[in-house]
């Protein structure tokens, strides 16, 4: 029984009897708890089978072993020696997965970084300066609508800008800045950047703004009044405030851009390694084992990010 | 704060609306670089204006079938909409009560939205795989593969979408008065009765929104599908695939085409969104309106 019926049964007694024993007879044949099983049941179904069993299917699967043709489901480590093949002889030298994982988190830091900037300051703006709900909703609006159509198109839209005959280098060349036009715009790590920060971003504006919203006006004008300047109630009052807000942005871009392997695929031109395309070009040459190896190393360095940032905030309060 | 705007009201405004054209330039030059003449390549300037390019996607004499790539998409996208919707009101509605194994669905949801959709999609596959070679060598050894748009490409596509849907449920009953269940449950209604009558209606535009959501995130899906989706491809697969072969504005149109289908779902939803919230401002209360 919750608490809202408590308090009337106490306000009036008398007047709630007659609809509790109809109710309580109900209870007898449908327990509370049985309902909300029969209710949460399905969800919990579709996440067993379609989310836990598979990923207990990538550890297992991980250690099978594996020849040209199929799967060979008996215990084996070549998933991962496979995977580290020569690293240790290579040292102090870095090898090819060592140098791909670096690169993946060095992707990852960037985009981080920048979304964060962006992020953190269009919130900052919706949050603060709009004083208008109505703006607040149409802007907040504005920026959600990109999000909403193909991550692909976002990305293949870049090219008539960056491409070697694209509007920025014809615009460069025009203008006399540069002879020759510039060669590193698209399919380079700058153009995957530029990508993932385009398409990302809107994983750090929500969440920022919904802590940033969530701030009583009242602490900044206090801050004010007791002789704080704009960026020490910035650094003191609003980034504290707003941290869970921060750490869940950011959780989402980076478990998103340690993943992927589509937009640095298209817009490295298929030449870029990372983490996401390693476990791609395996599975492409149908070595599953191999794959879920380097997708366990992949899950094992993304739950480490997040236990490190959560260990921050609690999520599931601000939820 | 102090009257007037502040002087980093003017610059943020401005950081704002740079933030807003690098969001749309990129997008919208394709939406115009799509209606290209017939002779046009894929970067300005124009030559030409015409239709060209969108005509030729309708014929299917490009490279793939995409109309049949359409209609998987959009069966796909209804279906995970449908489910969605469904799912996550069911789940949501429990998570009102405690109940026991709450704090394991919560954070399955929550590990299924961050756990990177190639492992996901990996797993998905290869538990399929898995499945397929049981049966071939108990039951059947003719049996192709068990995976398909709607087997292993929607349980991959639900389980991108639920976790949108449940934390949207967890916003709704954030603001949802509890009072208003006690009221009809007292005048007699049945558990079902107070929720179609009662929950549902009050609730219905932001379902609306799940659904929405849902349709959208399945329609533009790709990471999850990539290795889940079976023999068949979706739309925006066929695209992906596109982007490494071809050099012609057709991308682009296929582009436009796409991102036309999302907004036209989305322009149809917040429609019906609003047009049920003022119905409820205009039906849901007689307060204060006397008693004639």
């Amino acid at each position: 029984m919750d608490t809202s019926e408590n308090i009337l049964q106490q306000a009036s007694p008398g007047f709630a009897r007659g609809s509790d024993t109809a109710r309580a007879a109900k209870a007898a044949r449908l327990s509370p708890s049985f309902i909300s099983w029969l209710q949460a049941g399905p969800m919990m179904l579709v996440f067993l089978a379609f989310f836990l069993i598979p990923l207990v299917f990538v550890v297992i699967v991980s250690f099978w072993d594996y020849n040209e043709y199929q799967l060979l489901p008996a215990f084996s480590g070549r998933g991962y020696t496979d995977t580290f093949e020569g690293c240790i002889a290579q040292l102090p030298d870095l090898c090819t997965i060592g140098k791909t994982y670096l690169k993946t988190l060095k992707l990852c830091f960037l985009v981080w970084a920048i979304t964060l900037f962006i992020g953190f300051w269009v919130a900052y703006f919706l949050a603060f300066h709009v004083k208008s709900k109505t703006w607040q909703m149409g802007l907040s609006l504005l920026c959600t609508i990109p999000f909403w159509t193909s991550n692909v198109i976002r990305m293949i839209a870049w090219i008539p800008l960056l491409g070697r005959n694209g509007l920025v280098n014809s615009g460069l060349v025009k203008t006399g800045l540069i002879n020759q036009p510039v060669e590193w715009l698209l399919y380079s790590e700058f153009s995957v950047v530029l990508a993932l920060v385009h398409l990302f971003t809107f994983f750090m504006v929500v969440p920022i703004f919904n802590s940033m919203v969530r701030i009583d006006k009242s602490l900044i004008e206090a801050a004010y009044d007791a002789g704080a300047t704009g960026f020490q109630t910035l650094v003191n009052v609003v980034i504290p405030l707003a941290k869970p807000g921060i750490v869940i942005g950011s959780i989402f871009v980076i478990t998103i851009v340690m993943g992927d392997f589509i937009t640095i695929g298209v817009m490295g031109g298929q030449q870029i390694a990372a983490a996401g395309k390693i476990i791609e070009t395996r599975l492409n040459a149908l070595q599953f084992p191999a794959a879920a190896a380097n997708a366990v190393i992949l899950l094992a360095i993304t739950f480490l990010i997040i236990t490190m940032m959560s260990r921050i905030v609690d999520i599931r309060k601000e939820l | 704060m102090k009257e007037g705007r502040p002087r980093s009201f003017y610059v943020l405004a401005i950081f704002f609306a740079a933030y807003v054209l690098f969001l749309y330039g990129p997008m919208i030059a394709i939406y115009i670089l799509s209606f290209q003449g017939p002779q046009g390549g894929l970067t300005f300037p124009m030559n030409g204006i015409s239709t060209f390019w969108l005509a030729k996607l309708f014929e299917g004499t490009g490279i793939v079938d995409l109309g049949a790539a359409f209609r998987r998409s959009l069966l796909l996208g209804l279906v995970v909409m449908a489910v969605t919707v469904v799912l996550s009101v069911a789940a949501g509605m429990a998570f009102r009560r405690r109940f026991r194994a709450q704090s394991i669905l919560f954070y399955s949801a929550i590990a299924s939205l961050i756990v990177p959709s190639i492992i996901t999609s990996l797993g998905i596959s290869l538990e399929f795989r898995i499945v397929d070679d049981l049966i071939k060598r108990y039951f059947n050894e003719n049996f192709e593969t068990s995976m398909g748009l709607l087997t292993s490409g929607l349980g991959a596509h639900l389980t991108w979408t639920l976790p949108f849907g449940l934390l949207i449920m967890f916003a709704i009953f954030n603001r949802f008065d509890p009072r208003l269940e006690e009221a009809a449950r007292d005048l007699g209604a049945t558990p079902w009765q107070t929720f179609r009558h009662v929950v549902l209606p009050i609730i219905l535009p932001s379902v609306i929104g799940i659904g929405l959501f849902g349709f959208t995130l399945s329609w533009d899906e790709l990471a999850r599908s990539s290795q889940a989706i079976g023999p068949v491809n979706t739309l925006p697969l066929d695209l992906q695939g596109l982007t490494t072969t071809v050099t012609k504005p057709d991308i682009y149109a296929l582009g436009t085409v796409i991102s036309a289908v999302s907004f036209a779902v989305i322009t149809l939803a917040l429609g019906t969104i609003h047009m049920l919230n003022k119905r409820q401002a205009a039906k849901g209360s007689d307060a204060g309106k006397g008693l004639v």
